[in-house]
């Protein structure tokens, strides 16, 4: 195996703007202008525009941007747009989510195994149907997020205390490494998309990625940055932590199938290991804890975990809807 | 964090599901194999049908037939047999039921 390269080595270029809004960041971005105030007006909330502009705007505070100062994370004019950005996501959000409120009720359905595809989940198409090109596009998208996975969640540990925050904690320092270099998930993740023949440089498919991608992604910064919505926040966590052991194993055995290395099936081998610990404590601790401490959480408890699957279910849908019809789920690729 | 005689290793049952032990912690498989987890805390399968033996792998979960929505049905044929992917450690006879699954599952890592 090649010496491993740091995919966070250097920050990405800015990306390609898809409408005014974006357009509009990423001007302000390279200028150095701070008053970028484009209306935001009916633009769609789950849209390439909107999800893109805020993708940008979250990104200052994870790893920037080449050629882009540092210090535009505080510029009041950006947090002012990214404020108008994130309300009508936000409202789209509550507005598809259940309104039932009730965690358990939340959880319940996560808590259950189909038997057999039901038609609308991507790991069980991957695995009864995957071609090595369809694994190296979930690949390609997916790194959107493991590139730094767990990195938004971090935001959450100021908020909590007591039981909730010694489990959320335990269970960040089992995704950061436990204290080994080498086992950091987002390094684990790397190491799969090299084991497909993917560009591993931070930010590189940031282009490629529909909105439905960006949305996924924009949750978690969205919920981890605003203490307001720590419950929402804990309640993704718990979401993601549940269903991911049995669509892990599955990710797993598409990659076996279609002949990918042993890197990348450590990846998704080390998450149904790892995911059936992650659940429980999540569940009993980090969800019980935080109920025990502030019981009027419950409900943006349960909101978080039903917007993750909401916007789950529209990433889904837009990829089967590509690789059903044999064509890339990558953006501006021919198809 | 290591069990001592002042902060001795804390296990923790549940009403289903697995055992959850502090570790860093080592199991004696059934057949005399030593199995080491260095994780914070392992889960350790209860149920018999997991498939990382001794390690819980969600396999405990009730499992249900999925609700289809109408005309959405996938390429597969309904004639063909329910593939279930079964454990090969299971001595218990599958229990299933209607009970709706959320449409929303994640395929997501975490
Ligand atoms: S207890 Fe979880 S797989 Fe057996
Ligand atoms: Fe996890
Ligand atoms: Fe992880």
């Amino acid at each position: 195996m090649p010496a491993y390269r740091e995919p966070r080595r250097r920050s990405p270029p800015l990306p390609a703007p898809r409408g005014p809004l974006s357009d509009a960041v990423i001007d302000a971005l390279r200028t150095g202008a701070d008053h970028p105030a484009p209306a935001v007006g009916d633009a769609d909330p789950f849209g390439d525009d909107l999800q893109l502009a805020l993708y940008i705007l979250y990104e200052l505070h994870y790893q920037g941007f080449e050629g882009v100062d540092d210090e535009h994370e505080w510029s009041p004019g950006l947090l002012a747009l990214r404020r108008s950005l994130e309300e009508p996501f936000l409202a789209a959000l509550r507005a598809g989510a259940g309104t039932d409120g009730d965690v358990e009720s939340a959880l319940s359905g996560l808590l259950v195994e189909p038997i057999g595809d039901d038609g609308h989940s991507v790991s069980h198409f991957l695995q009864d149907h995957g071609e090595l090109w369809h694994l190296r596009e979930y690949a390609a998208l997916r790194s959107l997020y493991h590139l730094k996975e767990a990195d938004p969640h971090a935001w959450v540990i100021p908020r909590l205390y007591g039981r909730a925050k010694a489990a959320m904690v335990a269970v960040e320092f089992d995704e950061f490494g436990a204290g080994r270099e080498a086992d950091i998930h987002a390094r684990l993740y790397a190491d799969l998309m090299t084991d497909l023949s993917l560009e591993t440089a931070y930010g590189h498919y940031l282009d490629a990625a529909p909105a439905d991608v960006l949305a996924t992604v924009n949750l978690m910064s969205l919920f981890g940055l605003h203490r307001s919505l720590r419950g929402a926040l804990v309640g993704h966590f718990a979401a993601v932590e549940v269903t991911s052991s049995p669509g892990s194993r599955r990710l797993a055995a598409a990659l076996k199938r279609v002949g990918a290395g042993p890197a990348a099936q450590r990846f998704y081998d080390e998450h149904v290991e790892a995911d059936a610990v992650h659940e429980q404590v999540v569940r009993r601790d980090v969800i019980g804890g935080l109920l025990a401490d502030e019981p009027d959480l419950e409900s943006d408890i349960a909101f978080g975990i039903e917007a993750t699957g909401l916007l789950e279910d529209r990433l889904a849908a837009r990829l089967l809807a590509a690789w059903r019809s044999n064509s890339t789920a990558l953006r501006g690729q021919p198809g | 964090m290591p069990s001592s005689p002042d902060r001795p290793a804390r296990v923790t049952l549940g009403a289903e599901g697995p055992i959850l032990v502090e570790g860093p912690v080592e199991v004696v498989g059934d057949d005399g194999t030593l199995y080491t987890s260095r994780r914070f805390t392992a889960a350790i399968c209860t149920c018999r049908r997991t498939r990382t033996y001794p390690w819980c792998d969600t396999s405990h979960r009730r499992r249900v037939k999925p609700e289809r929505a109408a005309g959405d049905e996938p390429e597969k044929k309904t004639d063909e047999p329910e593939k279930t992917d079964e454990p090969e450690k299971t001595d218990e006879p599958e229990k299933t039921d209607k009970t709706k699954t959320m449409d929303n599952k994640t395929d997501g890592a975490a």
